[in-house]
């Protein structure tokens, strides 16, 4: 009963109030042949000293960020949380909260999604950002979604280059028909601009690509955005919020919907959940926009105030007709982005964006001289970078294992394609030391 | 009101001052580590002009947070009854165990071998929900109630295109939740809607009128959006696997049944399961939260992937099922959600989970009770974990609205009920109180309401004006559409 403060002599109490003399009355609306005549077969409870002893047992049979140095990326990333993030997502007022249906009292929610949507505006160039969607998969199939209600047409060309499971997720999505996916290999670990080109006709409502890719390469958006709006349709850009630090923003060159991951913003890697959909778009879009969003006004007092506005799109309102079926989304973890984006602030996280490409572009480097290694992508990289091994790359990372590494993303098990392709990413924890001994190791095979 | 009055001196307000706005241009909180590398340039690619974000430090983050936490109300600020949302309290040892290294810090293509005890974290989860649907296969991977559905339909039309019989639409009741035909909408199926009885369950002849062999499923909710347990349950099943459609539960109201009665032996094949609701996971201000799915042996097959399953040898292993629609998302669910959740469950038990419905229902029963005549329940029958008023009569009588009298609490200091749902009550304000309340706090929450239906009658303006006494008062709603200001800017040459 640790959790319900109602004592037994209250519990009879206000059963003769109600009328009933047994709990069990309360569920007479329940037939007969539907109630569980059994108790449930859940494993028995433990207290708190035992409870505790049991998780940390369980995590502990983990090999964590602080037991092993780790080069794993794909959409979740070992960066540095600030203890100030976390300090701020634990106060109660915050994650014991809900949507802020009632503004009065949820200016603080409302207030911080505002800040943090000025602050995804800032970053990525766009106008407009969403309070959050559920994650970069998720973002990335309701942009496609969003981009066929704006152009009303049904077929999106969608790169290779882009994250497998955020393509796999769209196809899902659109599952029903709903939208047609064409889908264009990558080359070379970018888009295949020519490819793409002669898939896009006036039937198409998105070009969609990432930068950087799922392979750590950099688009050039400039004629993508020109393939896109020459045919009518939108660009949709996948990115990653921490490069674009250094990198210009996808704004720039005339994205129209900006989607990210946005885990690296403050949120651990949590075995990859919760982090967050970071959704940006075009002002003249907005209508179309999925999620909440939140609004500067004013109280009847001239006070400055904070709303959820442009409600009319959301389901609670539309029902069957609205841009999205999504109610809840990842609040907290937008707030998390947002006190990690104060706390480095823009030159900080230019430091930590450009520690990271350095260090990625120094280990790709030492990686290659090893001789084990082979290059086989050219176009520019971030702080993520694909290599071929001259060998077996499960052997490869069973050894490095031992000798306390994660040691890349094993490409072959999200196509056939890239077998023998190893994808590292390099974040600013990573020491030069580490770099070095992980080399060495390597060498050492 | 003077600003210069002796007895209220000037304070900053809570909240509207934005992060943006404090610190000074030098302020700087934390930094990149030092280089130890040759610096790389993107060339080309680099960005030409930094973005406009916060310069502050620590301590100005510290205190803007608090502010802005200080203008917030949650579950540990005070009574929370969101019908529908199931605000229970968040146990505290969920928080800290989402917080070990050896699981915040994993990453989710981690070799298997280096991640057991989270697999077998997340396999006991799986058979623990799995009892409590009474449906023998759980995938962990949506993100939400919403993205629940959206699977569990998706996983049923897969199943229905495998039969070779796809169909064309999904019957929804009137009092469904918004996300109900949403989600039907994006599943590419018709919504129809069913109408409700004059009981407040399913109208059955209705709904037998409805079905064919067009009917891919009914969308339920049970208990239902009234916070009443449907009485014909087994015959509404019954009816809809007469067609070959399927049933599927949405599971945001299963506080009020567990170990009680189960979706799975009302004859449902699907159910999402809201561990932001039922299993006391923190609603983080809006989410994150995370929406498991239970099928049964049948609709096994379609889940998306991947699952935790164990080999032969005892080891816990991520498998795709057969032929699964694919993914939702990206990576492995809402982990840390999934911790939390598990971590409520291992210190009830399974005595102390159904316990938790039937505090629920009891503590919803006697708060209906208690309010007695002065607020007409729409369906005036035993409840379940809810229940929902009208605040028709109020309306007409004194010109109060039902959005005056949620005000008007906020100055009692309690969050208000859920208002405007569902759609089919006049005026409706749905009251959820949970397990988790005194009966102290119920009685003074009682009293509060009742002296609030006085003050309707007595003083409509006094209702018409609330809240009086919050960080910030009504809001212009409007204007935030028609001049919408959706992100701060740097002013022109301000050089910030
Ligand atoms: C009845 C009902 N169905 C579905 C949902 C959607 O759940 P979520 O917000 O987790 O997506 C809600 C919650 O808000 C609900 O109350």
């Amino acid at each position: 009963m640790r959790f319900i403060p109602v004592t037994c002599e209250d519990q009879v109490e206000m059963l003769r109030t109600v009328g009933l003399s047994d709990v069990d009355e309360l569920f007479a609306d329940v037939p007969e042949a539907a109630r569980l005549a059994r108790p449930l077969a859940l494993p028995e409870p433990m207290g708190e000293v035992e409870l505790a002893a049991h998780l940390k047992e369980l995590a502990r049979s983990n090999a964590g960020a602080d037991d092993v140095a780790s080069f794993l990326g794909g959409g979740c990333y070992d960066h540095y949380v600030p203890a100030i993030v976390d300090a701020v997502v634990s106060k109660p007022a915050f994650f014991t909260a809900y949507t802020p249906y009632q503004p009065e009292v949820s200016q603080g929610t409302l207030q911080a999604v505002y800040e943090y949507q000025s602050m995804i505006c800032q970053l990525t160039g766009m106008e407009v950002s969403n309070a959050s969607m559920y994650d970069g998969a998720t973002a990335f199939a309701e942009a496609a979604l969003m981009a066929a209600r704006v152009t009303r047409r049904g077929r999106v060309v969608v790169s290779g280059a882009v994250h497998p499971e955020w393509r796999s997720t769209l196809a899902t999505y659109v599952e029903a028909g709903t939208v047609t996916v064409t889908e264009v290999a990558a080359a070379g670990g970018v888009s295949d601009i020519a490819a793409l080109a002669a898939s896009v006709g006036d039937d198409v409502a998105a070009i969609m690509v990432a930068s950087p890719t799922f392979y750590g390469r950099l688009e050039d958006l400039a004629p993508l955005a020109e393939l896109a709006h020459g045919a009518g349709a939108l660009l949709v850009v996948g990115t990653n919020p921490i490069l674009l630090g250094v990198m210009e923003p996808p704004a720039t060159f005339g994205a129209d919907i900006v989607v990210a991951e946005g885990q690296p913003l403050g949120s651990p890697m949590s075995f990859g959940g919760p982090g967050l959909g970071v959704f940006a778009c075009r002002q003249a879009h907005i209508r179309q926009m999925p999620g909440r969003v939140a609004g500067r006004t004013t109280d009847v007092d001239g006070r400055t105030g904070f709303v959820l506005t442009f409600s009319t799109r959301e389901q609670h309102i539309r029902r069957e007709k609205a841009t999205s079926n999504i109610c809840s989304n990842h609040a907290l973890n937008a707030l998390a982005a947002g006190v990690y984006l104060s706390a480095v602030g823009a030159e900080g996280l230019a430091g930590i964006a450009g520690a990271c490409v350095a260090k990625a572009q120094y280990l790709e480097q030492a990686l290659v001289a090893t001789g084990r290694f082979e290059r086989v992508h050219a176009a520019p990289f971030g702080y993520e970078f694909a290599l071929r091994y001259r060998g077996d790359v499960a052997e490869m990372q069973r050894a490095l294992l031992d000798a306390g590494f994660l040691a890349g993303l094993d490409l072959g098990r999200f196509s056939a394609d890239d077998a023998g392709l190893v994808l590292f990413a390099v974040t600013e924890k990573r020491t030069r030391a580490e770099l070095d001994r992980f080399v060495e190791e390597v060498g050492a095979l | 009101m003077s600003t210069h009055d002796r007895t209220e001196p000037t304070r900053e307000p809570l909240t509207g001052t934005l992060i943006f706005e404090r610190g000074a241009a030098e302020s700087r909180c934390v930094e990149a580590p030092p280089l130890d590398v040759p610096v790389v340039s993107l060339g080309g690619y680099a960005r030409a002009a930094a973005p406009a974000l916060a310069h502050v430090t620590e301590v100005d983050i510290a205190r803007h947070y608090e502010r802005l936490a200080s203008a917030n109300f949650g579950v540990d600020s005070g009574f929370y009854p969101l019908g529908s949302c199931t605000m229970k309290y968040n146990p505290k040892i969920d928080e800290w165990a989402c917080r070990l290294p050896g699981f915040a810090g994993i990453h989710p293509y981690q070799a298997e071998e280096t991640v057991q005890g989270a697999l077998e974290l997340m396999w006991g989860l799986q058979e623990s929900l799995a009892e409590v649907a009474g449906l023998p296969a759980v995938t962990l991977q949506p993100a939400a109630g919403a993205h629940g559905e959206l699977t569990g339909l998706l996983t049923i039309r897969a199943y229905h295109t495998a039969q070779g019989d796809p169909r064309k639409r999904v019957l929804v009741p009137d009092s469904a939740h918004g996300t109900n035909p949403a989600t039907v909408a994006m599943c590419g199926y018709e919504v129809v809607q069913v109408p409700s009885d004059e009981r407040g369950g399913v109208d059955l002849d209705a709904l037998r009128g409805l079905l064919d062999t067009d009917v891919a499923a009914l969308m339920l909710t049970n208990p239902n959006t009234l916070g009443l347990f449907d009485e014909n349950i087994l015959a509404i099943t019954a009816a809809v696997h007469e067609v070959g459609a399927l049933a599927y539960c949405d599971g945001a109201n299963l506080n009020a049944i567990l170990g009680k009665t189960r979706p799975g032996d009302m004859g449902f094949d699907a159910l999402h399961i809201n561990l932001h609701k039922t299993f006391a996971t923190p609603h983080g201000g809006g989410g994150p939260g995370a929406g498991p799915v239970a099928v049964t042996g049948a609709l096994a097959p379609f889940l998306p992937g991947p699952v935790v399953g164990m080999t032969d040898d005892g080891r816990y292993t991520l498998v795709t099922p057969a032929r699964s629609i694919g993914r939702v998302r990206s990576f492995l669910g809402n982990f840390g959600v999934l911790v939390r959740a598990y971590t409520y469950i291992r210190a009830l038990g399974g005595q102390g989970v159904t316990e938790v419905a039937e505090q629920a229902v009891l503590s919803a029963n006697y708060l209906r009770v208690r309010l007695g005549d002065a607020w007409p329940v729409a369906y005036d029958r035993v409840c379940m974990h809810e229940f929902v008023l009208s605040g028709g009569t109020m309306r007409k009588e004194h010109g109060v609205r039902t959005l005056d009298v949620a005000k008007r609490l906020l100055d009692y200091g309690y969050h208000p009920p859920t208002i405007y749902f569902p759609l089919i009550v006049d005026e409706a304000m749905m009251i959820e109180p949970t397990e988790t309340e005194s009966k102290a706090t119920l009685d003074r929450f009682a009293d509060v309401l009742l002296a609030i239906a006085a003050e309707a009658a007595e003083d409509p303006d006094l209702l018409h004006g609330a809240p009086y006494t919050t960080p910030v008062r009504r809001l212009d709603e409007a204007a935030a559409v028609k001049e919408p200001d959706l992100a701060w800017r740097p002013q022109e040459g301000a050089g910030v």
